[in-house]
């Protein structure tokens, strides 16, 4: 327990002084923040339909961010996480409106798993590779693969081979035996959060208790002592990069299988991007990830209530949430505070 | 003779540590004075307080009579007090006038090198430090390099000379050299502040010691009224068995058998050259050299971490130089790498998944790929009592504990699995008394067991105390094999730095 305590207490400070952050920003631009606080809880939280929006606004971070964080965790920097969600969106879809009078068990199923694969092969085999075997840089392949993807479903969808008749550029509408079905009725909410819920039990599982777990960890810690100890390290470095793109896959399939059912040209809210936040903000810890997932797709939700409601523009939102990560990535700033601060009490006791 | 440095109780308290606590020290003018201690008992401290890099807590310097309150090194060096540190503080590329008088050029704004190389031979003539001031400092060696070091602070008046570690990096004919050299200091005048924890060099150069431990000053004594194990046990506070005691050497039959082995280094440069040697079981093959003479090259191609480029590598009578890492570790072999942080441990991993770097993946450890966990605590909390490893929590992680209970996590991995071969780099490099008694012991124990054990050290004193046979390496090439009952320190040192011995004492 007390371990946990401390383990969460960094990341929630980081929130927290964020949060402080904001409302000085409101007060000197004119806003109440505590009335907009209010209705940006309000929006995420206040009703039954907001938090199941929240909650499906959720499911896409949760697992694109588990993707991210098993990448992190041994040691890369998976940024082209966007790119695998969307490669994995592309395939749902195809899969999902080309396959006609299959059973949902097995129509569904075989969506997610190609798509699984799809992102996997598109994270694994040309940045791992390049990373394992030429030393290429990851940031760099995973990005560059990212907007090859991005830009593929571009022409995929004006006037290419996916794109529906018409003069909109968006795919057709995946049959019913494909759609993850809704849990509340004029909500976004799928049954598609147990897959995200489920995911993140299984990446735990997978990274803290298996050989293979420990292994990745092990090359993200300390390559020269994982070659040292016998392990391949290329090849862990392939896998992990693989497996992260095999989540952010997974994660655009559930979007398009639950949410949107078809693929148009703005289906992605920077899912990939964000998913970064929720692992650096989870420590990467797959339990973790759901719950700063949580806090992400509130701000996004809440920030569209608060818009309407207290007339905060939205892009406040986005200015805790650039907030959050700078405090989360300089977590030795708050160190440095906090050792200032216990300085000077100690100065006021002794005086 | 007058105190020319005076430290009375002096504390300096870190956070969580205090890291001098009531320090006291006397030197003599023209005296050695050599402190004594295990790591982190505070003698760094304190040297930094004297060279005024630390201000102390409490207590206070006198040096000349003179109450000292140091701002920081210049002081301490304008007040006469120089330092050598263990790392030199010299710029390669620069000659050797240019960095003794860096920041202390003789005349204005242009460098005048004629007048710079002049005062330092008339400062190396008085000294006996013989030194070409033109030369560039990256060439020359290590015992030269602190000869440099040596002259910088006289260039700057030193009447107190501290030398942190001094012999760390030299052969033993340097080490002579250095005390040569401090000898004719002494008769100068010049007081000389050795550390140490080298028992044979205090004893042999100071003529006084203070032993330091956790943070104090235990004892201060006259070299020639004490000895080496009256020393150690003020050091570690308790009888230390300073004698390595080593049964009758009763070799087995060959179980590392390496021939004509060459390798090379990431620039294709052969850095091992035709080396061949063997080991038998109930057997400590101790190699010798001098850093960067192709130890870490071997090493790396036996435990397949490098590739070779030609030779043969037998074990047990079969050829294994193709045979990946782990495979080897399979075998029964077992590795001790030389930098334990960046080699031997995951230092963000605990030690109970430390302890299993190498074996997660037996059936003892882990079923169709899930970790036994229960099996992990059990297996670390039994080496942690076997190996007294401090603190016993094994949830810690690697990166927390003391620098000397890392390296008992890797002994603990390496000898506790009962290897039939043990390749043990500078097991004790950086580890203080008591540890290496204890690391000493541990190898011994597994020789006597029959396992073969390739001792790689740069430590002289460690190669001959626990090898029954020494091979000496310089340059990549074997030099000699020798007996360890015969070996002598001149013999040895003559071949690390790569004369050959006209007569062979000893046929192998």
């Amino acid at each position: 327990m007390k371990k946990l305590l401390k383990s969460i207490y960094m990341p929630i400070l980081a929130v927290i002084i964020a949060i402080i952050i904001g409302s000085i920003i409101m007060l000197v631009t004119g806003f109440n923040p505590l009335s907009a606080y209010a209705s940006l809880f309000i929006g995420a939280f206040g009703t039954l339909p907001n938090i199941a929006n929240t909650l499906a606004n959720a499911v896409p971070l949760i697992i694109t961010g588990l993707g991210v964080a098993i990448a992190f965790d041994a040691g890369l920097f998976n940024i082209g996480a966007e790119g695998q969600y969307w490669i994995g969106a592309i395939v749902a879809t195809w899969i999902g409106y080309s396959f006609k009078g299959l059973p949902w068990y097995i129509h569904i199923p075989f969506a997610l798993i190609a798509a699984m694969i799809a992102g996997g092969l598109w994270g694994g085999i040309v940045p791992g590779f390049a990373k394992a075997y030429t030393g290429a840089h990851e940031v760099i392949t995973t990005m560059m693969m990212s907007y090859v993807a991005i830009y593929f479903s571009h022409y995929l969808l004006e006037f290419g081979p996916m794109m529906e008749k018409g003069s909109v550029p968006q795919s057709p509408l995946i049959k019913d035996s494909a759609v993850i079905p809704t849990i509340l009725r004029n909500t976004q909410l799928s049954y598609g959060i147990f897959i995200a819920i489920a995911a993140a039990l299984f990446v735990y599982w997978l990274m803290y208790k298996t050989v293979w777990g420990y292994e990745m960890r092990a090359v993200g810690f300390n390559q020269r002592a994982s070659k040292y100890a016998g392990m391949n390290v290329p090849l862990n470095i392939v896998l992990s990069l693989s497996l992260s793109g095999i989540f952010a896959g997974l994660a655009g399939a559930v979007q398009i299988l639950g949410v949107q059912h078809r693929l148009y040209d703005s289906f992605t809210s920077g899912y990939g991007y964000t998913a970064i936040v929720v692992a650096l903000l989870a420590k990467n810890n797959p339990i973790g990830v759901v719950f700063s997932a949580l806090l992400f797709a509130a701000l996004g939700t809440g920030s569209q209530y608060m818009q309407l409601n207290a007339q905060v523009p939205g892009q406040l939102a986005d200015v805790i949430t650039g907030l959050i990560i700078f405090f989360v990535a300089a977590d030795k700033i708050i160190e440095v505070l906090k050792s200032m601060f216990k300085k000077q009490k100690k100065e006021e006791l002794a005086s | 003779m007058s105190a020319l440095l005076e430290v009375n109780n002096i504390t300096k308290i870190f956070p969580k540590v205090r890291a001098n606590d009531g320090v006291n020290l006397v030197v003599e003018e023209g005296e050695i004075h050599a402190i004594l201690g295990e790591n982190g008992a505070g003698k760094s401290t304190l040297m930094n307080i004297i060279y005024g890099l630390y201000r102390p807590d409490s207590g206070e310097l006198k040096f000349n009579g003179e109450v000292l309150n140091l701002s920081g090194p210049h002081e301490a060096i304008e007040k006469g007090i120089g330092m050598v540190h263990q790392h030199f503080m010299l710029i390669p590329v620069l000659t050797v006038a240019e960095n003794i008088v860096l920041g202390a050029e003789p005349s204005g704004i242009s460098y005048n090198r004629k007048k710079a190389n002049e005062l330092i031979r008339e400062i190396s003539r008085n000294y006996h430090l013989e030194i070409d001031p033109d030369a560039k400092v990256k060439d020359l060696s290590v015992g030269l390099q602190q000869r440099v070091e040596i002259l910088k602070a006289f260039y700057r008046h030193a009447k107190l000379l501290i030398l942190d570690e001094p012999t760390a990096m030299l052969t033993p004919q340097e080490t002579e050299e250095l005390f040569g050299i401090m000898r004719n200091l002494k008769k100068q005048g010049i007081s000389i502040i050795f550390i140490s924890h080298k028992l044979d060099e205090v004893k042999e150069i100071s003529d006084k010691v203070t032993v330091m431990r956790r943070g104090k000053t235990v004892g201060t004594l006259n070299t020639k009224e004490t000895n080496e194990q009256e020393l150690a046990n003020l050091m570690v506070g308790r009888e230390v068995v300073l004698r390595v005691e080593k049964s009758e050497y009763n070799p087995g039959d060959v179980v590392l058998s390496v021939k004509d082995l060459t390798v090379s280094d990431e620039q294709n440069i052969e850095k091992v050259k035709n080396v061949s040697f063997d080991i038998r079981s109930g057997e400590i093959f101790g190699l010798a050299g001098i850093d960067g003479n192709g130890q870490t090259e071997l090493i790396e191609a036996l435990m397949g971490l490098r590739p070779i480029k030609s030779g043969i590598i037998k074990y047990n009578n079969n050829n294994i130089e193709k045979l990946p890492t782990r495979e080897r570790y399979k075998l029964g072999i077992s590795y001790i790498p030389q930098d334990r942080q960046q080699e031997g441990l995951i230092m963000k991993f605990s030690v109970a998944d430390n302890l299993i770097l190498k074996e997660y993946k037996n059936s003892q450890y882990s079923k169709n790929g899930v970790i036994q966990y229960k099996r992990v605590f059990e297996n670390a909390s039994k080496k942690v009592e076997e190996f007294d490893i401090r603190p016993t929590d094994y949830n810690l992680l690697a990166g927390n504990l003391s620098g000397g209970n890392q390296q008992k996590i890797i002994l603990a991995r390496e000898v506790g699995s009962n290897p039939k071969l043990l390749i043990a780099v500078q097991p004790t490099r950086g580890m203080d008394v008591g540890a290496i008694e204890y690391i000493h012991k541990r190898l011994l124990q597994l020789r006597d067991e029959g396992s073969a054990i390739l001792l790689v050290s740069l430590e002289l004193e460690e190669i001959m105390s626990l090898s029954d046979r020494i091979g000496v390496i310089h340059n990549g090439v074997i030099m000699d094999i020798l007996d360890g009952k015969f070996a002598t320190r001149e013999k040895i040192g003559l071949l690390m730095a790569g004369s050959q011995i006209d007569a062979k004492e000893v046929e192998v």
